[in-house]
């Protein structure tokens, strides 16, 4: 149990980034952009080739990124200055990058990356002289929790990594540009007729938002150890899930409390995923079920809660009313 | 300031709902000119405010601002100069953002936009004390999301937000039309004002022919795409609106057809 939640924490996080490229193009730009599915592969086919001929896994990441963000662009600039409607643009885009994908795999439908050099293992001496895997493995182990992982590192990292991420975005959101995205997003017409370029902030923000998705693609690809050309299929869902999740359950008052919730809501959607993977009655071919069931369910409840929540508020307010009225007479 | 020569804009030309929107306009607005501008439904007033910002190409024809020919110029590079008022009140800000946030977007209208903090401490005090000239108490609300304000209050903020970077003209479109009587009033009071302190070059559409009368020191009269009436100065200060009426009569021989302009 607790090494298959430990698992979901790891890679819930990965995850995290690329729900925070999916939270930026839906609800700051306001665009469903479905470039996703495919930008996701093309991060993890990148870091893979790179690392698969010599580079420097950390290089292979950041091209990873940059991969991602000029697909981004061109989703960007099929809307923009092609007047193609927003789902259209990312559906063309997701389609053309299946083969691009394909074309910088070598024509191989998937690529292995185990006994390579990966941003997780590359700096394992220096990790092993910390001592932090046996302290943590000791004092879980005396608490009888088996079987242990077999390393804290792609945890520990994977943290680092989104607190940077998550940072780095509120701050771009507050910046003077970060506002005119969000603007964008919010009242286009206004903050056109306030100087701003909103066809070069849209392109800019879902190349942002690509990116990030990229760069959680390749961090996925080098914790599981392959690529396959399939694995970006259903990916704008489980990012979707993850957003409306997280604001469901943390709120979404400011930016700082929204990228928070979504980074959550990542987590919580692989922590559910996995306990439900479990039931003998599902197996893995029902991911994508699941997950769609998880976004309904997130979209529905708040609702009807808060109409719940309304009835029980008017019934006392009617009860309290009668028994005024009972009291007077 | 503003210069228009022979602008001409045609829609659906060659078929059956052919409009000619403006014909042959010319326009010389001074430094400080502050027009107001009526005419009935269709007569190319919005045309001719969409012609000077931007958002619409005149067919022939050239803008010029500042002795510049920005004819060609696209509308989110020419409101670098251009300040603007819709008339729909949630037209001007962002509803999901703060009201420091929306006045930091429009602080940085006339500059290039970077990546430094939008809002600051400094800036802060700044918007402080151009909200206090509102006098609503939204100085106090700094932290609020705009789309919580009233109509009234979004539109004083549009109007703060499109002049105090103190742009080389004002575009007011029917600013006032979406409001009830006494918020209508306040944000003509407003509009006044502040045109007077930051000395704006203002171009108002209007369908109150009386706040067209009490603001401004130029009225232009529109009818069919065409200006019919330029009154400036003394002239325009003795002006009412019966002679109004019975000036486009003169003109044009007929009734203005237009109730709401008559009774606006």
């Amino acid at each position: 149990m607790f090494f298959s939640m430990f698992g979901a924490v790891e890679s819930g996080i990965i995850f995290a980034i690329m729900a925070l490229g999916v939270y930026l193009s839906f609800r700051i730009l306001d665009f469903p952009d479905l470039t996703v599915d495919g930008s996701f592969v093309t991060g993890a086919a990148v870091a893979a080739v790179c690392i698969v001929n010599g580079v420097s896994p950390v290089i292979g990441t950041l091209l990873a990124a940059i991969a991602g963000f000029f697909a981004g662009n061109i989703t960007g600039i099929l809307n923009t200055k092609g007047k193609i409607n927003p789902l259209l643009s990312g559906i063309l885009m997701m389609t053309a990058l299946y083969s691009i994908n394909l074309r910088i795999m070598g024509g191989q439908p998937n690529i292995p990356l185990l006994n390579e050099s990966t941003v997780f293992n590359m700096f394992d001496s220096f990790w092993g002289q910390l001592g932090i895997d046996e302290a943590l493995n000791g004092l879980l182990g005396s608490w009888g929790v088996a079987p242990l992982p077999s390393t804290w590192i792609v945890l520990f990292a994977t943290i680092v990594i989104i607190i940077f991420v998550k940072l780095l975005i509120d701050y771009f959101l507050t910046t003077e540009i970060g506002l005119a995205l969000r603007a964008t997003g919010d009242n286009e017409k206004m903050i056109r007729s306030l100087s701003a370029n909103t066809d070069s902030l849209k392109i800019i923000g879902l190349g942002i938002s690509n990116g990030l998705v990229a760069l959680s693609g390749a961090l996925i690809a080098q914790n599981d150890g392959f690529v396959d050309l399939k694995s970006g299929i259903g990916m704008i869902v489980i990012g979707l899930a993850s957003v409306i999740i997280g604001e469901a359950l943390f709120g979404k008052k400011t930016i700082v409390r929204t990228t928070l919730a979504v980074i959550g809501g990542a987590i919580i959607y692989r922590i559910v995923v996995t306990l439900a993977l479990r039931a003998d009655f599902l197996d893995t071919g029902d991911m994508k079920l699941i997950s769609a069931i998880l976004v309904v369910v997130a979209l529905v409840a708040p609702k009807f809660i808060s109409t719940m929540k309304d009835q029980r508020r008017r019934q006392r307010k009617r009860t309290e009313l009668n028994n005024k009225v009972k009291g007077a007479s | 300031m503003l210069n228009l020569k022979d602008i001409s804009v045609t829609f659906n030309e060659d078929t059956p709902d052919e409009k000619k929107a403006l014909q042959d306009i010319d326009l010389t607005l001074g430094e400080g000119d502050f027009v107001t501008v009526i005419g009935s439904n269709g007569a190319g007033k919005s045309t001719l405010m969409n012609v000077i910002s931007g958002s619409q190409r005149p067919d022939i024809g050239s803008v010029e601002i500042n002795q510049k020919n920005v004819t060609l110029l696209p509308e989110f590079k020419r409101s670098m100069f251009i300040g603007r008022v819709f008339q729909d009140p949630m037209a001007g800000t962002a509803p999901s953002m703060t009201i420091e946030e929306n006045l930091a977007m429009a602080y940085a209208r006339n500059k290039k936009r970077k990546l430094q903090k939008g809002v600051t401490k400094k800036r802060k005090e700044l918007f402080r004390d151009y909200l206090l000239t509102l006098n609503l108490g939204l100085e106090d609300r700094l932290n609020a999301k705009v789309g919580l304000l009233s109509g009234g209050e979004r539109q004083a903020l549009s109007l703060l937000m499109a002049t105090f970077t103190e742009p080389d003209i004002l575009l007011l479109d029917e600013h006032t039309a979406a409001l009830d009587p006494s918020r209508a009033e306040l944000i003509t009071n407003l509009t006044g004002d502040i045109v007077k302190r930051f000395n704006l070059t203002t171009l108002m559409v209007t369908h109150n022919m009386q706040q067209a009368l009490d603001l401004g020191n130029r009225l232009i009269m529109m009818d069919k795409g065409q200006i019919i009436l330029d009154i400036d100065g003394k002239k325009k200060q003795e002006l009412t609106i019966e002679k109004l009426l019975h000036e486009f009569k003169r003109i044009r021989g007929e009734q203005l057809d237009d109730d709401r302009a008559i009774l606006g």
